[in-house]
């Protein structure tokens, strides 16, 4: 039977994408807003190490087809998309797959760049449940940046062919943010993941950043005296002790930010990192 | 045994104990997942010893022979007396 989707009405095209209804992961809530994502509310980046199913979510969620990969060299881009859920739109960024967001690549730079300055309502880090301890580093990575993270555990089906069983709820503890267990490929899953999007973006009091310990007395105190700093000089930002660690590895993008004040700006989400990187 | 990881012979298993090098290169072979505890297996070796493939966290990883060098490993006790 075919149920005819509701029209948020948040761009032309809301809900028409329901071609494949077996995909719809819940719908009477999601509407697929291909590339348009007209009206948004909240923005949702994803991230996540090269070949884990990135772009499959993303074309789960968006209703595209696109091939999206490939960010060799310098043709560093995003791809882009938008859907509605529960009639709230949502527009949503395919960053380049990294294992890293700390090493010097065109791609590293562009996922933090967005993270960082891009300042996404909700960051998806899609992990790849047959190779997970492959896959956290990341997943600690971005935790330091933000707390409004979701982590979908991608690629369940396959790991359940190799006998491999994630304990989704101690993780989801351990992490202090919501695991979900996915199979886009399928849509499996789906359903709770917009699930926890849509709570994690509405959330007033996300869960803090990160933070980590250092043991060696020198270096957390080097950190902590550096974070204070950065804390007078930019009171919005929620991660001083992370950007602090990074000046004094050298990193010269913060540097240029902390310089040009740009850190501290809550501009609306970089449309022009991927530009200017690219250029 | 300790050892570094290119004098790991080819089909032999280690753990990381550390790494000998500093700044983005020992950032990338972190990222790589090349971490202390973390299990390695000798795999595929080309003609000349150089490069070899490592298998680390369910990925191959192919270091050259003074990238390996870096990495300090301990052999797995099932490899030893081979």
């Amino acid at each position: 039977m075919a149920t005819p989707l509701p029209t948020p009405g948040v761009g032309p095209g809301a809900g028409e994408a329901c071609a494949s209804c077996a995909l719809a992961p819940d719908a009477a809530r999601l509407a697929r807003l291909g590339l348009d994502p007209g009206r948004y509310s909240y923005v949702v980046a994803l991230a996540g190490n090269p070949n884990t199913g990135k772009s499959t979510v993303f074309n789960a969620l968006t209703g595209l087809r696109q091939h999206v990969g490939n960010w060799a060299g310098k043709t560093v881009a995003r791809a882009e998309g938008g859907f509605s859920y529960g009639g709230v739109g949502y527009r949503i960024v395919d960053l380049p797959g990294t294992y890293s967001l700390l090493s010097t690549s065109a791609d590293e730079d562009v996922a933090r760049d967005v993270l960082l300055f891009g300042r996404p309502d909700v960051t998806v880090v899609v992990v790849d449940a047959t190779r997970l301890e492959r896959n956290l580093p990341l997943v600690l990575q971005v935790r330091q940046i933000t707390g409004r993270v979701v982590v979908a555990l991608n690629l369940v089906d396959e790991a359940r062919r190799h006998g491999i069983t994630v304990d989704v709820r101690h993780l989801t503890r351990e992490l202090g943010v919501p695991v979900v267990a996915t199979a886009a490929r399928r849509g499996e899953g789906l359903s709770d993941l917009l699930a926890a999007i849509e709570q994690v973006a509405t959330a007033d009091d996300p869960p803090a950043p990160l933070r980590l310990t250092h043991h060696d007395p020198e270096l957390e105190r080097a950190v902590s005296a550096l974070a204070q700093q950065v804390a007078a000089r930019f009171p919005s930002l929620p991660n001083t002790r992370w950007v602090a660690l990074r000046l004094l590895e050298g990193d010269p993008g913060i540097e240029a930010a902390v310089r040009d004040g740009t850190l501290g700006d809550l501009a609306a989400p970089t449309t022009d990192t991927a530009a200017e990187a690219a250029g | 045994m300790v050892m570094t990881l290119d004098e790991l012979p080819r089909g032999d298993r280690a753990v990381v104990t550390g790494l000998e090098i500093r700044g983005g290169a020992r950032r990338r072979l972190m990222d790589l997942g090349l971490l202390p505890g973390a299990a390695v297996h000798a795999e595929l070796t080309s003609p000349l010893g150089d490069p070899t493939a490592y298998e680390v966290r369910g990925a191959l990883v192919v270091l050259r022979r003074d990238q390996a060098r870096a990495v300090h490993v301990e052999a797995h006790p099932d490899d030893e007396d081979r």
